[in-house]
């Protein structure tokens, strides 16, 4: 949670105006086109009544997939982990060779509304609906929440408006077209939300990119200028591991693993899966898909440029900058110091009178330029300053120091610098007019809001056509559905925000690890249920609870501390008894962001070995297997 | 239809080969060696990992698209 002093903060940021505009005038645009795509029936309501060009589904699809995750904090986590940033790329990209060769256009063919109904029906089971269904709405509400902390965030630093109020207004916009016009409403504002958040990601890579290399387009300069050598040398010189190095921050198994369960997991992620039921037919299904790649690809191939220079240039800037002074909050009252050891003084002093204030370096730059962006950005609590060492100036070299314990620890003067910064942080690092930094908001809330919106027409839609309407009210007429839908939308907008404005310890913690969940679970099911018709229904239930059962106890294990701080001190499991670790010479074994590929063996093993020794499936489901496999015939949607 | 079934899995698993072998051989596994080989002034490995598997899997998608385009139609199974 991020604490925000608003009495400091300039009235007179240039940006403001700006930012408000461009918010207002964006939303207007998701409301108006909210109103205009309202839906009469279920089956718009659920897959937009089928009938979304490839190119405008391929464009959702983007906006989709790509979150507040991967707009605000891919490229920061990109500048932080240099080579093998590459995990995220593949990951997330690789994932959609996956789902359009093996997944997308034989669930087009199937034609129902959800992943479910595919389970349910492949495997003749209920039960299995059920499973998949609550698998569904957790790997969705997890993530929901963190597009709606992203929208907060938003808000907060460029607006000033208080997170939570920030996070109800997200809540509003979304639940305004996602109620009215379901997956119809949403699939047309996500077409829109796309082009903003492209333009406003573009924008500020392609002027970083003009400012530090010859060329001005991202991709082209990253290869061809020698920033890569210059951040390397830098890099080397603060005391820290060459970027383009491979293997500095993972080894090469996790590398593999944990690229591998991100890919297996975003082809198994049931809010993008339910994108390619909303085409014409397979054939559209195919070239939805090839659209979906490169928007996709837009962004991620920008992102590792952006990433390097950004970590260039925020280097450039801030190391060696001098303090200027020192100021301190208390109550309403305003203390300016102008060292380190007089602001350390007066915290302790504070802390004697029990008044927590952490202390906000204003800093000039190297070539006296003032810092304003870094004392906004200390605002937020995302970046802290500590000049230890009481030189007046702000390193950013690893110097050897001692820990309240007395052992001797190497760190810089940056506090603390949370990756999420960097992309939000560019336009002003690098300089650009104030429009730029509108731009980039409004882009960061296009991207936030077009997943949540996504994903709660997931969780709706598992709730209430999966669940509820299938075992509470199977007389349900129509109307009665589609009321039954949005009232389930409403539900899960209200627990989104719920959870945006209070996050749990464990959602954050979880997120990083939905996509080994679904890699674990769903990516075999469907998978086998396609290219293995021997795949039965005893196999398909327990290799699904047996993948899933593994890939869960491994990250509790793991991480009990963070996901039950109350129970737990420390991991149940520490590191070095990670799967594998000792193993062939290896020093680490598979770390739980990757454990997801195991469970994934796991699930496939199960499921093919318990096949074999049980009956195979029934005559109708073989025939179901064979039509899937044939596109012909998918016009009309079935509607049980 | 059997025919059709083995022709598209077969289209499948040549596209699947080129993916590991981006994704998982070059960007992976072999990439210390393929670091020594260089692209602009980026290791050929790491602009592999960066960029350039993310490039051959949209060739992937899009040659899926059209190699199935022409089986369906040789097939008579598209609509």
């Amino acid at each position: 949670m991020q604490y925000l002093d608003f009495s400091l903060l300039s009235a007179a940021d240039p940006a403001r105006p700006w930012t408000w505009s461009f918010v207002a005038i964006t939303f207007a645009v998701y409301l108006y086109i909210g109103w205009r795509s309202r839906v009469k029936d279920s089956k718009g309501f659920y897959v937009a009544g089928q009938g979304v060009p490839a190119i405008a589904n391929g464009a959702a699809t983007a906006a989709d997939w790509m979150s507040a995750a991967s707009f605000i904090g891919m490229a920061g986590l990109i500048s932080f982990t240099g080579s093998d940033g590459a995990v995220y790329l593949m990951g997330w990209t690789g994932g959609y060779v996956l789902l359009a060769l093996l997944l997308a256009p034989y669930l087009r063919k199937f034609g129902h509304y959800t992943v479910p109904d595919f389970i349910a029906a492949r495997y003749y089971s209920e039960t299995a609906r059920i499973v998949a269904a609550i698998c569904a709405i957790f790997v969705s509400i997890t993530y929901v929440a963190g597009q709606m902390k992203g929208v907060g965030i938003v808000f907060s630093r460029f607006l000033e408006v208080p997170l939570e109020i920030g996070v109800v207004i997200g809540m509003l916009i979304v639940g305004f077209f996602a109620v009215l016009g379901g997956m119809k409403g949403i699939t047309w504002t996500q077409v829109v939300q796309y082009f903003i958040l492209i333009l406003a990601f573009m924008i500020p890579s392609v002027a970083i990119s003009s400012m530090l290399t010859d060329s001005s387009i991202p991709q082209v300069g990253f290869a061809s200028s020698d920033i890569s050598e210059k951040l390397n040398n830098v890099l080397v010189e603060l005391g820290e591991k060459e970027y383009t190095q491979p293997f500095n921050s993972f080894t090469r198994l996790n590398v593999f693993c944990i690229t591998a369960a991100l890919m297996f997991g975003t082809a198994g992620l049931p809010h993008v899966i339910v994108r390619f039921y909303t085409v014409k037919d397979v054939r559209a299904a195919r070239y939805s898909a090839v659209w979906a790649i490169i928007f996709i690809a837009l962004l991620y191939t920008t992102a590792p440029a952006l990433g390097m220079f950004a970590r260039y240039n925020l280097i450039q800037s801030m190391h060696n900058a001098r303090i200027e002074n020192i100021t301190i909050q208390n109550g309403g009252q305003t203390i300016v110091v102008d060292s380190a050891a007089d602001a350390q003084r007066e915290q302790l002093r504070l802390a004697d009178e029990g008044v927590a204030a952490t202390p906000i370096y204003n800093l000039v730059s190297t070539e006296g330029k003032p810092l304003d962006w870094a004392t906004q950005w200390q605002l937020t609590g995302l970046l802290k300053f500590d000049d230890w060492n009481q030189d007046g100036s702000i390193s950013l070299k690893l110097m050897e120091s001692s820990d309240v314990d007395g052992n001797t620890v190497r760190k810089s003067e940056v506090a603390k610098i949370d990756k999420d910064i960097i992309v939000l942080s560019t336009p002003e690092v690098a300089g650009l007019p104030p429009w730029v930094i509108a731009l980039v908001a409004a882009g960061g809330l296009a991207a936030a809001l077009s997943t949540a919106a996504g994903l709660l027409l997931v969780i709706s839609s598992s709730l209430a056509h999966d669940l509820f309407v299938r075992f509470v009210t199977p007389n349900a007429t129509e109307p009665q559905k589609l009321l039954i839908g949005r009232i389930a939308i409403i539900f899960g907008i209200l627990v989104a925000g719920y959870f945006g404005i209070y996050p749990p310890g464990f959602v954050g913690e979880v997120v990083a690890f939905a996509f080994g969940l679904a890699a674990a679970s769903f990516f075999p099911a469907i998978f086998l249920g396609i290219f293995f018709k021997r795949a039965n229904r005893a196999g398909a239930v327990t290799g699904m609870i047996v993948g899933l059962a593994f890939t869960l106890t491994y990250i509790v294990m793991a991480t009990s501390h963070k996901v039950m701080p109350m129970f737990f001190d420390g991991p149940l499991m520490a590191p070095e008894n990670y799967l594998l670790a000792g193993w062939f010479g290896m020093e680490q074994g598979i770390s739980p962001q990757g454990i997801g590929t195991v469970g994934m063996v796991l699930n496939f093993v199960v499921t093919i070995t318990i096949s074999y020794l049980t009956p195979p499936p029934p005559q109708e489901v073989l025939d179901l297997v064979e039509s899937v496999r044939v596109p012909k015939g998918s016009g009309e949607a079935v509607s049980h | 239809m059997q025919q059709y079934w083995r022709s598209n899995l077969r289209i499948v698993a040549v596209l699947m080969s080129i993916w590991f072998v981006v994704a998982f051989c070059i960007s992976i596994f072999f990439i210390e060696p393929l670091n020594s080989f260089t692209i602009g002034k980026l290791g050929l490995g790491f602009w592999f990992a960066q960029q350039g598997s993310i490039f051959v899997f949209i060739v992937l998608v899009l040659a899926y698209a059209l190699l199935m385009d022409r089986l369906d139609r040789k097939f008579d199974v598209d609509e």
